[in-house]
């Protein structure tokens, strides 16, 4: 297990414990939610685990840099960002397959620009968010969370 | 009735997800069955990364519990409604980076805040935040991604971010006072 890990559940049955100390209902009514939304998961966990062994497995590592690598020009960073808004998956989800695309020959920007998009931008939640904030509001928070989002990406491909 | 609207919702979720995991593994079998030799490296890659997801997942999910069932929507439309300047959009930030739910669990607390007459550069960024600047997922990219990673993107995502909401302000009350230039001269 390494630091970062560890961390993470240590910070975990901290706020836990807290929980309990604070009020027991309520810390026995936030694992219940803890463990819903874990097995809610499962399946696209599963998933995204096949999806990285499809990609690392089957797709050779010049392909995935031919389009999205150090060398290839922005219109690879434009279409990966497209997928990313399009994509609907746990924010949590993403992580794991951005590290594995970035193992596999794709540069930071790409990376970037995939989670970024995707967590910032909703295409499937869009109408709701029309309904419920408007379409200027909705519109506007959408459209240029894109545009923020490559942006964010080419400053972290030079940072990085 | 709405609830059980709701459930069923959910119920087509998962339904769903499933399916979607049967077609993956499905084709992942497929191909290996046509390139045995490829299962070792595959197995052991996806079983790398399963491990490194299972050490934290876990543990990730106790904290959103936690912080969604002891922070209460009532809580964050009370502190936001009210905050504005440096102050409001800190605050913005924050309350949106709690880990507290999906992203559609957010609008109607928005469009609470904006019947109360909050600002909508303080709403933007407290949405963009519960998008993209959450406690646990800034914990699983670093995991993932590294230290130097996730804090550089997290510091441009902040910057963007609070950049945004002001110029999405702009951009409203500039078109709303445009459509009331527009609609006197209709009425003259």
């Amino acid at each position: 297990m390494n630091y970062t890990a560890l961390i993470i559940n240590i910070i975990a049955i901290v706020a836990l414990l807290i929980a309990v100390v604070k009020n027991k209902e309520k810390a026995r009514q936030s694992l219940k939610m803890a463990r819903k939304t874990f097995i809610g998961m499962l399946p696209m966990l599963f998933i995204i685990i096949s999806i990285i062994g499809l990609l690392l497995g089957f797709v050779p590592p010049e392909q995935i840099s031919r389009f999205i690598g150090e060398q290839s020009g922005p219109g690879g960073i434009l279409i990966i960002g497209i997928v990313g808004a399009l994509m609907h998956i746990p924010a949590l989800l993403s992580f794991p397959l951005a590290a594995s695309i970035l193992e596999s020959g794709a540069s930071v920007t790409a990376v970037v620009a995939f989670i970024t998009t995707l967590t910032m931008i909703g295409m499937i939640t869009l109408p709701l968010e029309i309904q419920i904030l408007g379409k200027k509001m909705a519109l506007l928070r959408n459209g240029i969370s894109f545009v923020v989002a490559l942006l964010i990406a080419f400053l972290m491909g030079m940072i990085l | 009735m709405k609830n059980e609207d709701k459930k069923e919702k959910q119920k087509k979720k998962i339904l769903r997800d499933w399916i979607l995991l049967g077609i993956t593994v499905g084709i992942l079998l497929i191909l290996l069955c046509i390139f045995p030799e490829k299962t070792q490296p595959v197995t052991s890659t996806a079983w790398d990364y399963f491990m490194e997801m299972i050490i934290v997942l876990p543990a990730v999910m106790i904290i959103m519990g936690v912080f969604s069932v002891f922070i209460s929507d009532e809580i964050v439309v009370k502190y936001l409604g009210k905050a504005s300047g440096v102050k409001g959009i800190g605050l913005s930030i924050f309350l949106g980076a709690l880990p507290t739910g999906p992203l559609y669990v957010a609008f109607p607390m928005a469009a609470t805040l904006i019947k109360k007459g909050a600002r909508i550069s303080n709403i933007i960024v407290f949405l963009s935040a519960w998008a993209c600047i959450k406690l646990p997922q800034e914990l699983v990219e670093l995991q993932f991604l590294g230290f130097d990673f996730m804090v550089s993107r997290l510091i441009l995502t902040i910057v963007f971010v609070i950049i945004m909401g002001v110029l999405i302000e702009r951009i409203i009350e500039w078109s709303n006072k445009e459509m009331m230039k527009n609609g006197k001269r209709v009425l003259d």
